[in-house]
């Protein structure tokens, strides 16, 4: 039930997660984080295996940052992406990450990208993309009011109704969601939109 | 390859392992090289993916139980049944589920008793060594990453571990839960096992984060009491430990049939139907 989408907009590009994280039939937490910072101008959404999903998103996070403390550039948006599609490839026939990935970032020249990375190594360059049970529950509705080029509040009004579609038609559809934004000033987290009040209070 | 970036997969941490090389014994006259590195024999069976999935099937029942931890104002509580059962046959009501990792953390056990027992002194060895190379205690945080990183480096391979590392660093009160399919969440409150729906039941409605240390450890017995109730396969004794800016002491450690009568005396009540006398024939 792990819900994961994203979309591209005029100078920036947004990415949404749930905030679950769930054993069986049980929510251990309401307010974990499944979107990480993989640099200053780039963040990797990660839907899967509790395990598998922080694992491998620390593996590429460690790794582009040292690609930067070798070279003393950052990697491009399309070279991360296509390095993280690489390390899934290469464990993919011998022990599998169970992990589907968004990566949106930055790039000075290109301006935002996000790409659609599944568990499969599949890369795709995409203007707006969904994993899991959102997909069927949102992109019908992206496709329908998506435009090339939106504003930041065009582009959160959309969220906000793939956001409500998958509450009210998801059959356990997660409480809490998170909305974290990259564009030219850097990668950070945009709003949360909270049904339910975090299981923990937020000092932890 | 993009030059210059490491992209090894990833290796198993075999330190838990290292003791183990040297004792093999060359007496049926195969050399045995001292420099051989650590590794443990593959079962003698054509059909490896079968065999590890009985494995797995053979521990999972063995979740048997009930644990849980959650912070407060005071520090971390931590209670845990005792009940180890195989299928439907209680093999023991006196397991020591809550593990004394160091004198200030505690982590508790689900799943195979044996894995987590090992990998839980496998833990303190680990964190005794970082204190001792850093002059400084390891942190909450740091062991319980350590620990999911080695239940992660043998996933697939049938560990069965659903713990919670609960201590007193230098950022106050910690908890994590780590499990063999090497997640790792930092919370508040968790319940692992087969009771813990129950048990979440009765922690949720009754937490606040200012509750004094024996309305907390009532409220831990109170948890574990109410799932060892419906559960079947949780029981026996009751565990509660403290967890402080001391280190942990244990508060109770109560069987749950005394509690029950405890929360629920017998009240007399009165009878409905009255055998009469039969009457001579």
């Amino acid at each position: 039930m792990e819900c994961v989408f994203g979309l591209v907009g005029k100078g920036f590009a947004i990415v949404v997660a749930d905030t679950s994280a769930v054993h069986g039939i049980l929510v251990h937490k309401t307010n974990e984080e499944k979107i990480m910072k993989l640099d200053s101008h780039k963040l990797i959404a990660a839907s899967g295996e509790g395990g598998d999903r922080v694992q491998f998103s620390e593996y590429i996070h460690k790794n582009v940052a040292l690609y930067q403390f070798r070279n003393g550039i950052p990697l491009t948006t399309s070279a991360a992406a296509n390095f993280t599609r690489a390390e899934l490839a290469a464990a993919l026939r011998k022990n599998p990450y169970a992990v589907n990935i968004l990566l949106a970032g930055y790039d000075n020249h290109t301006g935002p990208s996000l790409y659609y990375i599944d568990y499969l190594a599949t890369l795709h360059k995409v203007d707006k993309a969904a994993f899991g049970y959102a997909s069927y529950l949102s992109l019908s509705m992206m496709d329908t009011h998506y435009h090339a080029g939106m504003s930041l509040q065009e582009a959160i009004d959309l969220v906000d109704k793939c956001i409500t579609e998958i509450r009210s038609r998801l059959v356990v559809a997660p409480p809490n969601f998170v909305m974290k934004i990259v564009d030219q000033h850097g990668a950070r987290e945009c709003a949360w939109r909270q049904s339910l009040p975090s299981a923990s209070p937020t000092f932890c | 390859m993009i030059c210059g970036l490491k992209s090894e997969i990833m290796k198993l941490d075999t330190s838990g392992l290292e003791s183990f090389s040297t004792l093999t014994a060359p007496g049926d006259g195969v050399v045995v090289e001292f420099s051989a590195p650590p590794s443990f024999q593959l079962p003698n069976s054509n059909d490896f993916d079968g065999f590890v999935k009985e494995a797995i099937q053979m521990v999972k029942p063995a979740k048997g139980t009930t644990t849980l931890a959650f912070i407060f104002k005071d520090g971390v509580i931590v209670a845990a049944d005792s009940r180890a059962s195989m299928g439907g046959y209680i093999s023991s009501q006196s397991v020591k589920k809550i593990i004394e990792i160091n004198p200030y953390m505690l982590g508790t056990m689900a799943g195979g008793a044996a894995d987590c027992q090992f990998w839980h002194r496998n833990l303190g060895i680990k964190c005794r060594l970082h204190e001792l190379a850093n002059k400084r205690r390891i942190s909450v945080t740091g062991a319980s990453k350590l620990l999911a990183n080695i239940l992660y480096s043998y996933r697939g391979m049938g560990l069965s571990v659903g713990t919670m590392i609960a201590g007193w660093d230098e950022t106050g009160p910690s908890l994590y839960y780590v499990d063999s399919e090497g997640g790792r969440l930092k919370g508040t409150r968790f319940s692992v096992g087969s009771g813990s729906p129950y048990a979440y039941g009765v922690l949720d409605n009754g937490y606040r984060y200012d509750l004094s240390v024996e309305e907390a450890v009532e409220l831990g017995r109170r948890a574990i009491y109410h799932a060892t109730f419906r559960d079947g396969a949780s029981g026996g004794v009751v565990s509660v430990y403290h967890v402080g800016p001391e280190g942990w002491k244990k508060w109770t450690g109560d069987d749950v049939g005394d509690l029950h009568y405890q929360y629920y005396p017998v009240v007399p009540s009165t009878v409905e139907q009255e055998m009469a006398e039969a009457t001579g024939a």
